[in-house]
């Protein structure tokens, strides 16, 4: 995805609404996950107080993460775990490849992980002459399409069954046409059920990450983490360093949040725990930063690094929900990935912020309470300061600040142009003003306000009296 | 009680009938109300755009026109939401914090300021009210669907006494429109979308009148209807409001 040219989210999404009935089915399967998110959090009482104290659990662990960094890290190396450190993604795909290479392992199963989405992990161990399957459904699918997961949670949410089905025709030889979920998932687990027994090698990722025990906490729905950590002889576990929490105690209050904010569930399936290897086996754990003490030194944007990605921003988005995830070209999409995205690259993910209407709900569903839209914002103003923006819209911007800033030259152009309407679409094309292809213009009355008001306002009507 | 009467620069231009009705209705309510001639536009369209750097005189202008008056009203959540969290001046910011107090969208400034519960009123259809997100989820004016928390909502409460008036529930409450300033046109298909999607639920529930308390919001929406040749009309609550003859 990286050696082609990024493709604007605008572009995309365009595209993306050209199928209509696609859009429309998108959408309505995106907000009946949001809605199962609000009937679970209206059930408990203390909703908007669990938000609050795992927003402040997370703030403490930022405002500390070294100290917590060094405690996890002990604590793991004394429950035998073998800790990795990671300065980017290049780190990360070495020291995981190097693991491999030391067990002599050209197969890995690997369950849900957005950080080696991320690092591009798969595309680096396959030029190596390494096979990673994807052992979660949904990664499982969108891999067997060479496609990236458009959600984080539910990586296949743009295909529906008869696309599953198509796919695994093709590639797992099913009965041409059968759409029933049940014969898929089945096939899905006949298939990967081969490959959880030979793999030697298992990679997971980490939800949550716990100083004071040194263990991690993986959260899934298909025990696929877990049978891949458990039947393998090598457990490899990768984490972005804000996925720690400092005490075991708190887990609780991300545990209630996590899978109610997610899907609507009470709780994850399986929230497995990982702390010692057994007899004769190995976990490795590697903590990547790969931007990340950057994103920590951005005042505006450090609290981005809450995030337990849960995906709930995405699901409530109106943006997202109507242009898909891979308009984003980013890992993680939506909401959270466009305040994540230009810390990685500004240049390429500059059109991320601006796709959103600021409208706030991403902020309001936010189990850790991240400003989401307020980011997005300060996202807009670094961004053109720092020239990632085209000049014309510069040079429009320009003129409009000139003219709105002096009240004489405003109303000889709003008088002869309506000023403001006929700039704002000239922004984007001069010759082809957007908001009319879908859209009428608004009528233009006889006067605008404030001649009415010179004619007609009391004070008018008491000079008129004199 | 001296009102400085903010109209948003599209307001003034497209749709000045929006604020003769906010005129009229302040006043009818007891407010002495004042139209500052010099007043152009809040700054939000380049602020949003990423250019909140260039809006230093749109704010100088701003202060210039309003300082002095016991409240600044609008009839636009979007606009006062902009004022209350970025209006600055480095050489008065005293006074540019105090404005950022004083400043209050209509509906609010009713309920909470002249603490009116009610408005006595006449308008005989059904209505689907369109929640804008800048007033509910950044000024507040109502309760958010994502939160576990009580509902409330000013701009509806407002709307109990005016007869005739059949306000619908729509099955998606609180869904942006897409509007979103200067995303009409740069991000112009999922916009549209979002338009026509929120146009559905109103349909659905089989209004006659679209109203809210923005009218870039509707300014969106009535492109889309009109386009469509739609029958639904837009109409802003403070048009509502002041449906009792004068």
């Amino acid at each position: 995805m990286s050696s082609k040219k990024t493709i604007q989210h605008s572009e995309a999404a365009a595209r993306f609404n050209k199928d209509t009935e696609r859009v429309n089915w998108h959408d309505e399967t995106l907000w009946f996950v949001r809605e199962k998110r609000d009937r679970s959090a209206n059930q408990i009482a203390d909703w908007e107080l669990l938000r609050e104290t795992a927003s402040k659990i997370k703030n403490n662990v930022l405002s500390n993460i070294h100290d917590y960094l060094i405690e996890f890290e002990a604590n793991a190396k004394k429950n035998g775990i073998t800790v990795h450190w990671a300065a980017d993604a290049k780190e990360h795909n070495e020291i995981v490849h190097s693991i491999m290479a030391k067990h002599d392992v050209k197969q890995m199963v690997k369950s849900k992980s957005m950080l080696t989405e991320e690092c591009h992990l798969n595309d680096y161990l396959a030029e190596k002459g390494i096979e990673v399957i994807d052992s979660d459904l949904g990664e499982y699918i969108v891999q067997l399409r060479k496609e990236p997961p458009s959600h984080i949670v539910l990586p296949a949410i743009h295909l529906k069954k008869e696309d599953v089905s198509e796919t695994f025709h093709e590639h797992l030889g099913t009965e041409k046409g059968n759409i029933d979920p049940q014969y898929l998932t089945e096939s899905a687990r006949l298939s990967l059920r081969n490959t959880f027994l030979t793999r030697k090698v298992a990679l997971t990722g980490v939800n949550f990450a716990i100083a004071e025990t040194g263990e991690i906490v993986v959260c899934t729905n298909e025990g696929n983490a877990d049978m891949g950590a458990h039947l393998a002889d090598v457990h490899i576990a990768c984490m972005g360093f804000e996925k720690l929490i400092p005490q075991r105690k708190h887990l609780g209050v991300f545990l209630r949040l996590l899978a109610r904010s997610a899907t609507g569930q009470p709780i994850t399936t399986f929230s497995s725990h990982f702390k010692k290897p057994r007899e004769g086996k190995e976990i490795h754990i590697v903590i990547v930063d790969n931007g990340r003490s950057t994103q920590l030194g951005r005042e505006d944007f450090r609290n981005s690094l809450k995030c337990i990605r849960c995906g709930a921003c995405m699901n409530t988005c109106p943006v997202y929900r109507r242009s898909g995830g891979h308009s984003y070209h980013n890992a993680v999409a939506g909401p959270i990935g466009s305040i994540l995205a230009p810390n990685l690259d500004m240049s390429k993910n500059a059109d991320l912020p601006f796709a959103s209407t600021l409208c706030g709900s991403c902020t309001n569903v936010c189990p850790v309470k991240i400003d989401i839209h307020d980011q997005l914002y300060k996202w807009r103003q670094v961004l053109v300061k720092e020239g990632h923006t085209p000049t014309s819209k510069t040079v429009a911007m320009k003129t409009m600040a000139t003219v709105l800033a002096n009240p004489t030259i405003f109303n000889i152009a709003g008088k002869s142009g309506r000023f403001v309407m006929k700039n704002l679409p000239g922004l984007v094309n001069n010759k082809m003003n957007k908001w009319y292809d879908q859209r009428e213009m608004p009528a233009v009355p006889q006067e605008s306000f404030r001649e009415w008001y010179k004619k007609n306002s009391r004070e008018a009507k008491a000079k008129d009296n004199e | 009680m001296k009102i400085g009467l903010f109209i948003p620069c599209y307001v003034d231009q497209f749709y000045p009938k929006v604020g003769i009705a906010t005129y009229e209705l302040l006043q009818k309510l007891g407010c002495e109300v004042h139209f500052p001639m010099g007043q152009t536009c809040c700054g939000q369209p380049m602020a949003n755009s990423g250019y909140q750097y260039l809006t230093k005189g749109c704010d100088a202008n701003f202060i210039a026109n309003f300082a002095g008056f016991d409240y600044i009203v609008c009839p636009s959540g979007s606009c006062v939401l902009h004022v209350k969290e970025h209006l600055h001046d480095e050489k008065q910011e005293e006074l540019a914090a105090e404005m950022r107090k004083k400043v209050f969208e209509l509906t609010e400034f009713i309920t909470d300021v002249l603490k009116i519960d009610s408005i006595e009123g006449n308008f005989p259809y059904r209505v689907g009210m369109h929640v804008s997100c800048h007033g509910q989820r950044g000024l507040k004016l109502s309760q958010m669907t994502e939160l576990n928390a009580p509902f409330f909502s000013k701009p509806e409460q407002l709307l109990h006494n005016i007869k005739g008036l059949d306000l619908v529930s729509l099955t998606r409450k609180d869904e942006c429109c897409g509007f979103g300033g200067t995303f009409c046109v740069t991000e112009e298909a999922v916009s549209v979308k979002m338009g026509q999607d929120r146009i559905k639920d109103h349909e659905n529930h089989h209004v006659d009148y679209i109203t809210g308390g923005d009218m870039s919001c509707l300014m969106h929406l009535e492109g889309i209807l009109k386009r469509q040749k739609s029958p639904i009309k837009t109409i802003h609550i403070a048009e509502i409001l002041n449906s009792l003859g004068n």
